[in-house]
């Protein structure tokens, strides 16, 4: 089923100063595939993402995404991806119309394909009442939806999302998610990280990184047999509990018990 | 280039859509050029002053006449007994009362010598040392006119002309002051605010994955900038020469280069200032402690440099205002050319170059 990979990372490793916050990680993702990047907050998934999408520049290792050579051609990469934070970066003093002509108008589209882009994009999310309102009137959950239409219409191979569900209901979050699986159908990667378990249920791969590591990568249904684990959640915990042996002195302690605290904070079973 | 105008088109939709920003940006320039023309002045104007009259006579009738006649002095009130200069200052109605002795015209002519106390309110201490100088000149010159024909030994005039300003008008030297206040508010201050609030929206990092390059996005976002500083420039410009007649000594086109250069200066300064602040907020209050209050205190705008303490003196040469200050000054009201100013305007431009430097250095950290 696997097709060629986009991304291919190879001990791709980020030291700032002495403090190491990618360690050394290797993975690939297919074409198409749903990619689920988890971690704690402080596991340098944020950071890894950046070397990836070419606005960090790599200790050392090697990557290539779509293609392109994470070292030299961070230029040509930015072209072939699309990025949505968790901040659904649009301009609140815009209107709809104004925000997808601006990010088209940045991607180099012509002003016809953008419009046409625009009238496709409007009938589907259904904004054909608000496309000339401020975003800052929208609901956060069309702020959402747009956001991740708008990082997706330069037809990126593929598509980075950084935490793409903060702060929305459960119903938004099931519907966003609809939308990833129709994009991943249409054969635009998708590399999404994400605190929610239930929703690493939802990729095709998912990995999981610890103090800078990958600790584990396989399909969730396989990572749970593996962990003997009834839920994504219980594989987390698991991995992020257990004393890792490569830890370094110091702040890595540190970090280890922030893990600690935040997943007892977002774990809906607590402890 | 076409991204980029999309992107420049982008910011002035920003800048249009915000009241405040509007308000900062055309409604300051003319409020300030007209509170520091009209209202905040080192002038006097129709100073109101009280006469106490001891002798009532032809000579003192003469003096009064004169001083109430001119443009600087309105006669308020005539006041009999020395008491009652006391009452008339604590009632606030004059700034002045003149005291001419008793038999002033017989002294005067007999004697050659006679006296007028000039009693001033110095709560306001300027103000009271300019109505003591008027007055005096006014006498002085009285006193030249009766002496016309005679010949004394030994006098020295003094013959004073006042260069470059005759009538000595404060709004010529507020004009370049106000000119770069607003040019840094408007430059600086309001391209630090913009920059932070991508960076607090988080579209910032949009734009750095996009394949935008950081350098294209801040040019794009302080262009609409500097178009926007050039017309304050030439509105405030306008606004002295036709509101307060103020002349144009200089080529009005070393004038535009020179102000060019300064909007730059603040430009980076600007840029500088966003890098090293996260929200808007620390933007807004580093470029008002850091840049207004040593543009309006240390420039020389409003106090002279030279009568500072060393320390003081020694720390205004840092602040591009107080260069951009005297440029102004000199092709505004001396009208002298690059030939003159050549000084100046390579500090300027070295300051200018060292900001940018440091600014794309800083922004290049951050990338990392």
């Amino acid at each position: 089923m696997k097709k060629e990979n986009v991304i291919q990372a190879k001990n791709l490793t980020k030291k700032f100063g002495d403090f190491t916050a990618v360690d050394a990680i290797t993975f690939e993702v297919g074409q198409g595939e749903i990619f689920g990047f988890l971690g704690a907050n402080g596991a340098g998934k944020t950071t890894a993402m950046k070397m990836l999408i070419g606005i960090s520049i790599p200790t050392s290792g090697a990557a290539e995404v779509a293609n392109f050579d994470v070292f030299t051609q961070a230029e040509e990469i930015k072209k072939n991806i699309g990025y949505m934070s968790q901040k659904f970066a649009l301009y609140d003093d815009l209107t709809v119309k104004e925000n997808i002509t601006f990010y088209g108008g940045i991607y180099g589209l012509s002003r016809e394909r953008i419009k046409e882009k625009r009238c496709q994009l409007v009938e589907e999310l259904g904004l054909q009442e608000v496309v000339d309102e401020l975003v800052s009137s929208l609901p956060l959950g069309w702020k959402q939806k747009l956001a991740f239409s708008v990082a997706l219409l330069h037809e990126p191979k593929i598509i980075f999302l950084d935490e793409p569900t903060g702060g929305v209901d459960p119903i938004t979050r099931r519907q966003f998610w609809e939308m990833i699986y129709k994009t991943a159908n249409d054969g635009t990667t998708v590399f999404v990280t994400t605190h929610y378990m239930d929703e690493a249920e939802y990729c095709d791969r998912v990995s999981i990184m610890v103090n800078g590591k990958i600790e584990a990568l396989d399909t969730p249904k396989k990572l749970k047999e593996q962990f003997e684990a009834e839920t994504m959640n219980d594989v987390f915990l698991k991995l992020a509990r257990s004393p890792s042996p490569a830890l370094p002195k110091g702040k890595g302690e540190i970090n280890s018990n922030l893990n600690e605290y935040e997943l007892k904070k977002s774990s809906p079973l607590g402890r | 280039m076409k991204r980029f105008i999309g992107f420049v088109k982008k910011e002035f939709y920003h800048i249009f859509r915000d009241r405040r920003s509007l308000f900062i940006l055309f409604g300051m320039p003319i409020a300030q050029i007209m509170l520091f023309g009209f209202a905040i002045t080192n002038e006097i104007n129709n100073v109101d002053i009280a006469v106490l009259d001891h002798s009532k006579d032809a000579t003192t009738q003469e003096i009064i006449n004169k001083i109430s006649a001119s443009k600087y002095f309105s006669l308020k009130e005539i006041i009999e007994r020395e008491v009652d200069i006391e009452s008339v200052f604590k009632k606030g109605k004059v700034k002045a009362v003149l005291v001419f002795e008793k038999d002033f015209s017989k002294k005067f002519i007999k004697e050659n010598h006679a006296t007028v106390q000039i009693i001033t309110d110095a709560t306001d201490p300027n103000t009271a040392n300019t109505i003591s100088n008027f007055t005096s000149s006014i006498l002085k010159k009285y006193q030249q006119e009766l002496n016309k024909d005679v010949q004394i030994a030994y006098q020295i005039v003094p013959q004073t002309r006042m260069n470059y300003n005759p009538e000595l008008k404060s709004v010529f030297m507020f004009v370049p002051g106000v000119m770069t206040i607003i040019l840094m508010l408007v430059s600086a201050m309001m391209t630090s605010i913009s920059i932070t609030r991508e960076k607090e929206l988080g579209t910032m990092e949009i734009l750095l994955v996009s394949p935008l390059k950081p350098f294209q996005v801040i040019v794009g976002k302080v262009i609409p900038y500097i178009f926007l500083s050039v017309i304050n420039a030439i509105v405030i410009v306008l606004l002295s020469i036709f509101i307060f007649k103020m002349p144009i000594q200089g080529s009005l086109f070393l004038l535009g280069a020179e102000s060019v250069l300064f909007i730059v200066n603040a430009l980076s300064l600007g840029i500088l200032i966003s890098t090293i602040s996260k929200t808007q907020q620390t933007a807004m209050m580093v470029s008002l402690m850091g840049l207004m209050l040593p543009v309006i205190l240390l420039s020389g705008f409003i106090f002279p440099i030279t009568s500072m303490p060393l320390p003081l003196q020694l720390i205004s040469n840092i602040i591009p205002a107080k260069w951009f200050i005297i440029i102004l000054k000199g092709i505004m009201l001396k009208g002298v050319g690059l030939a003159y100013l050549w000084k100046e305007t390579l500090i300027l431009l070295a300051m200018t170059l060292f900001f940018i430097g440091v600014s794309i250095k800083k922004y290049k950290i951050r990338l990392e």
